[in-house]
């Protein structure tokens, strides 16, 4: 008998690591208490399947098998290092084993349980981010290293640590009971916002959607807001990821490149992600306890309701940017604000917003502010001074098709 | 799990408090001393002499070499610990932020080494 084709064996693996990683390294870390010994032991498994399927087929729950498979690496390492810990550690594991997955605060999701031991308030934020990318989404250390732009070296370290500080300082591995909650879920949700922006518009490289990981983002964002029903910023957060996602479709052209909003094709959007979406903010906007996620949805759903570029209300939007901005005063914030009022008021009042933006600095480190100014100058007709600005924001920009857009309105307002 | 809670102050600013109201600030570390005492959380701990009774020693090529003052001149100093047995992480800093010092200054939370 014949197994199935390598490339069916392959697909089945890559789906499995997408849709079961997290959950396994999650579930492991529960039951040994070692997240080494976590990693490496699903490492095993899924490196075991692509030899196993491709023999005996491709399991009916391939995620059970990853699960049992990862289990039996791990006490099988255990056994090889026979010391007094692993004995204690083999014994937790056969106790664990058949545990209901309920813990102090009733919640059953290991990968839960994870993203509030990744994101505890006594790691530095950039260790939040960058473990939780690893351990739960299963990205490589060389892929977060490129996400952040530093080193490979010193991700592996960073990650490392923040690993070796969840150890030594016996941070717990739980879901923090009712009284914490409140004061962890901003870092769980900024961290998951993270997490959602890396897949929505990768920092570098090729990839621009790596739907996966908004995917990833949603499915996390969710679980927060059903476990936080009295946190509207959760729920805050889940509208907009969902409308953010809706519009995937439709933000990227066949040859990868990047349609802005006022071009992209409204049918492609995802019409129920958006009345789900609307309809979670809307929820969340009637407990009258608005945030930052909450105002950022409110935007995104302005957006995502309008039938046409020209019937979006964006004297509604500039105030919600004025209301988020007074929240959280960044340079990105305020970029947006300048693009609403240049919607809103004409180019010329947008003009000038941004420039009393580059008056404070922060555009050389800022790609779109540069080619921010750049579309208001092409708007207002000012070709040669557009040209120069479009040239700068492209030899600043971070993804290829950010290149190639700035590179067409480039050729747009070339003499 | 053991941690090291370290109450770092401005002592001079400590001292002031002291001078001003002294009994008030003893009664504060009582009645926190009593409450983690009661919950069988405490190892040890003390208040420290001010870093002006401090000396700090090093040993180089053999030659023990001691001068007057803390080990850093910095703007807050260590003015007493703690050692406490918690469950975990969670429950120490719970324990440092009860620490009347922490109103103050700050405390530093140093898991202790498990041999």
């Amino acid at each position: 008998m014949s197994g199935p084709s390598t490339a069916a064996v392959e697909a089945a693996v890559a789906r499995a690591f997408h849709d079961e990683w997290g959950r396994i390294v999650a579930t492991l870390i529960r039951v040994t208490g070692d997240w080494d010994l976590a990693e490496e032991s699903t490492q095993e498994a899924f490196a075991a399947a692509v030899v196993s399927w491709s023999r005996d087929g491709i399991p009916r729950v391939p995620g059970a098998w990853l699960t049992t498979t990862a289990r039996r690496r791990a006490v099988d390492r255990l056994r090889r290092s026979r010391t007094g810990a692993t004995k204690t550690q083999e014994w937790m594991m056969s106790v664990a084993a058949d545990d209901s997955r309920d813990d102090d605060s009733g919640i059953a999701d290991d990968r839960l349980r994870l993203i509030f031991t990744c994101c505890h308030p006594a790691l530095s934020l950039e260790a939040r981010v960058s473990l939780t990318l690893r351990t739960l989404a299963g990205l490589t250390i060389a892929e977060i290293a490129r996400a952040f732009l530093v080193p490979e070296a010193t991700m592996a370290k960073r990650i490392g640590r923040a690993k070796a500080k969840i150890r030594h300082a016996g941070i717990p591995y739980r879901v923090p009971p009712a009284h914490l909650l409140p004061e962890r879920t901003t870092a769980v949700l900024a961290v998951v916002y993270l997490l959602f922006n890396e897949g929505y518009r990768a920092t570098a490289g090729a990839d621009l959607i790596r739907s996966q990981l908004c995917e990833e983002a949603i499915r996390l964002a969710r679980a927060l807001s059903e476990l936080m029903p009295d946190e509207p910023e959760a729920s805050g957060l889940l509208a907009l990821v969902r409308l953010h996602h809706a519009r995937k479709d439709a933000r990227v052209d066949a040859a990868g490149d990047l349609v802005p909003l006022d071009e992209q094709d409204r049918a492609r959007w995802d019409g129920a992600a958006i009345a789900e979406g609307t309809a979670i903010l809307e929820a969340a906007l009637r407990r009258g306890e608005p945030g930052p996620y909450q105002i950022q949805a409110a935007i995104a759903a302005c957006h995502g309701n309008a039938r046409s570029a020209e019937l979006t209300d964006w004297r509604e939007i500039v105030g919600l940017y004025d209301r988020l901005y007074e929240r959280t005063p960044t340079p990105v914030v305020a970029l947006n604000r300048a693009v609403a009022v240049g919607m809103a008021d004409g180019p010329l009042a947008g003009l000038a917003r941004v420039e009393e933006l580059s008056a404070l600095g922060v555009a050389s480190s800022f790609p779109m502010l540069e080619a921010t100014k750049a579309d208001f100058l092409r708007r207002l007709g000012r070709r040669a001074h557009a040209e120069r600005s479009y040239r700068i924001a492209r030899d600043m920009a971070g993804t290829d098709a950010e290149r190639r857009y700035l590179t067409r309105r480039l050729t747009e307002v070339e003499t | 799990m053991q941690y090291l809670l370290m109450i770092y102050a401005d002592e001079r600013q400590v001292d002031a408090a002291i001078e001003a109201d002294g009994s008030t600030v003893m009664a504060e570390y009582g009645a926190f001393g009593e409450e983690m005492g009661q919950r069988g959380v405490l190892r040890g701990g003390a208040r420290l002499r001010l870093t002006t009774d401090a000396s700090t020693v090093r040993v180089r090529d053999g030659e023990t070499l001691t001068v007057d003052g803390p080990f850093a001149e910095t703007a807050e100093q260590i003015g007493g610990y703690y050692l406490v047995e918690c469950k975990d992480l969670d429950e120490a800093i719970e324990v440092a932020a009860k620490i009347p010092g922490a109103r103050m200054g700050s405390i530093e939370v140093r898991p202790l080494w498990e041999m």
